[in-house]
């Protein structure tokens, strides 16, 4: 065990509690004004005043919301598995609650003669956590789809277990990177690890940068930031509640409190996700550059300001991409997810891992160009002389496709049109034709 | 008897009775939510034996991916909502063989281990197994990840019958 999370599990109980309390307070509020504020956004974007009614500029308009929800009938469909049902939605808040346990907020501060750090739990492998809990939660979504027992729910779960189970490899692989740059997977230490300034030298000029790992790691930064989107269901990822496609996806059965507890889940993962990349890309609590000039800016309650300004700016991020991108296909969206971005981690995973070999070791100069050289040589020999593909494109048949259409003769499956010409189905021919014979025979 | 070995009791009745609830009940969705709870109840012994990275991967990768996959496959084909009358079979000699091997099994441990003390080793960090796996037990860990990449490579020859034999 590491001497530095000794600090942690030391607290009297009512300091435990009153973590627990902080946490969940936090979400809560987070959760209420992120309604707000992303209403307000999106509608600042589209050029409308937004809600403005309830309260000082309508703050106070998600909790009147809630409010309104708590009352409304709670219906339970006639063909739902009724257990299952009223499970999922207390799966899905459970897990997004659980996460945000060992995210840490700030350093060690003093609360009445006891200090303590201002963070429920730590544990070595604190981000498994995080991880683990957020793969639960689908849990939530896929059993309240289904046990809803109707179609669009049970679509939407399917679409949401797919992408977030596909979006988590990606998630998971980006992290791997600041694991091994940290050497740690605990929230606290990774923050730490992000403590120093970083000397860049760049062609000649020496540049100082922070030690976030959002500069020092950008791929896995980005990489992050989109499956983080894709993991929340958020758009242009919103794919499981697209309205148009979907009525409203797994929660389309669901009313009053239960379809409240789906809300805030959403919301509570979006905050975490946001609180997750602020701890592993933003420095966590840490006061960003102008103000870490300060001396006190890292010391008692200070961070707790600096670190809800960095989620408050991811979750503006987030409302923006909705404001801004349009859905994508799901196609697309899933292609995009396997094919581009997982290959994408773990070329920069093992790239990242050379890099650290050659650092660590005392190579001369001639060794060092050949262990970086070697292997762009290698890859630039491979896409020269890898075969066309260009041909299999432009010919829209496939192998073994026979003229009717079929895949393995005539006990084969059809395959669909693949040069993008409908043919005209078989049923609109024959009404075509009973009309026309129709009007020739009232003309003779 | 300590805390750790009451949980540790605790935790593997879940478990044992979970599973038994995964084969004998007749509702499909639910004999995944059955196995769901199974792993959970095996994490959590991995979490009392200090364990901590086992215990979390095992959630991670189990309970969150390859359950969810299962249940996935299953609501894609047929997941009928309330018992299926289908999902009957012969109880007895599976009850049988099932808890025979696993009372067997119990037998051959408690024989063995009955007047060993094993002390705990260190705690299951991710430092220590990291080491640990590529290390000493290198080969093993490579020939598996062989054998998985056979498989799914295996599978998609299975499933498309466009690259299969041209």
């Amino acid at each position: 065990m590491d001497d530095k999370l000794t600090q942690f599990g030391q607290d009297v109980w009512w300091l435990v509690l009153a973590k627990v309390l902080l946490v969940f307070v936090f979400l809560v509020l987070m959760t209420l004004f992120a309604i707000w504020y992303e209403r307000r956004v999106v509608a600042r974007m589209q050029v409308r005043p937004g809600p403005n009614r309830v309260g000082p500029a309508g703050l106070l308009q998600s909790l009147a919301d809630g409010l309104k929800l708590a009352f409304k009938e709670d219906i339970m469909p006639k063909m739902a598995d009724k257990a299952v049902f009223f499970i999922a939605p207390v799966i899905s808040t459970t897990c997004a609650f659980t996460a945000f346990a060992v995210i840490p907020f700030g350093p060690t501060v003093s609360v009445f003669g006891e200090k303590t750090p201002i963070q429920l739990t730590d544990v070595p492998v604190a981000v498994l956590l995080v991880l683990a809990c957020s793969s639960m939660g689908i849990y939530g979504i896929v059993l309240g789809g289904w046990a809803s027992g109707s179609t669009y729910p049970l679509l939407g779960g399917l679409r949401s277990s797919a992408q977030m189970i596909s979006y988590e490899v990606a998630m998971g692989l980006s992290i791997v990177a600041v694991f091994m740059t940290a050497g740690t997977m605990s929230t606290s230490q990774i923050v730490d690890a992000q403590k120093d300034t970083q000397t860049l030298t760049l062609g000649g000029f020496d540049l100082t940068v922070p030690g976030w790992y959002a500069f020092l790691l950008i791929p896995s930064f980005l990489i992050y930031a989109i499956a983080a989107v894709g993991e929340t269901n958020r758009a242009p990822f919103d794919l499981p509640e697209a309205e148009s496609e979907l009525v409203g996806g797994f929660h389309t059965e669901y009313s009053s409190l239960k379809f409240a507890l789906f809300f805030l889940a959403e919301y509570i993962n979006m905050v975490t996700v946001s609180g997750l990349a602020t701890t592993l890309f933003l420095g966590g609590w840490r006061a960003p550059w102008p103000i870490s000039l300060w001396d006190g800016a890292n010391q008692g309650w200070w961070p707790l300001l600096w670190f809800t300004i960095k989620v408050l700016l991811l979750l503006f991020v987030f409302v923006w991409l909705r404001g801004t991108l349009p859905r994508l296909r799901y196609d697309q969206f899933m292609r995009f997810g396997w094919k581009v971005l997982i290959p994408l981690s773990l070329l920069w995973i093992l790239t990242l891992a050379g890099i650290r070999v050659v650092q660590g070791s005392d190579l001369t100069v001639q060794a060092r160009l050949a262990v970086v050289g070697g292997p762009i040589l290698v890859a630039l020999a491979i896409w020269m002389f890898w075969p066309d593909k260009r041909k299999a494109i432009e010919d829209p048949g496939v192998h073994g496709v026979d003229a009717a259409g079929r895949i393995g003769g005539t006990e084969g499956f059809p395959v669909p049109p693949l040069n993008l010409e409908v043919p005209v189905s078989p049923r609109a021919q024959r009404v075509l034709g009973e009309r026309e014979t129709v009007s020739t025979s009232k003309e003779s | 008897m300590t805390t750790a070995d009451l949980l540790l009791v605790a935790l593997g009745a879940v478990a044992v009775g979970a599973g038994v609830l995964v084969v004998s009940t007749r509702h499909i969705v639910r004999a995944g939510l059955w196995l769901v709870v199974n792993l959970l109840a095996v994490a959590g012994c991995y979490l009392v034996l200090a364990a901590e990275l086992v215990a979390w991967v095992q959630v991670l990768l189990y309970v969150g991916a390859v359950v969810v996959l299962l249940l996935f496959a299953v609501m894609l084909t047929r997941a009928p909502i309330g018992a299926s009358d289908d999902l009957d079979r012969p109880r007895w000699p599976g009850a049988l063989i099932g808890g025979g091997a696993g009372l067997g099994l119990a037998a051959l441990f408690v024989s063995g281990y009955r007047w060993s003390r094993v002390d705990l080793p260190s705690p299951g960090t991710a430092t220590a197994l990291g080491e640990q796996i590529f290390t000493a037990w290198v080969l093993p860990f490579e020939v598996v990840g062989v054998l998985l990449l056979a498989a799914l490579i295996g599978a998609i020859v299975v499933s498309r019958p466009d690259i299969g034999s041209r």
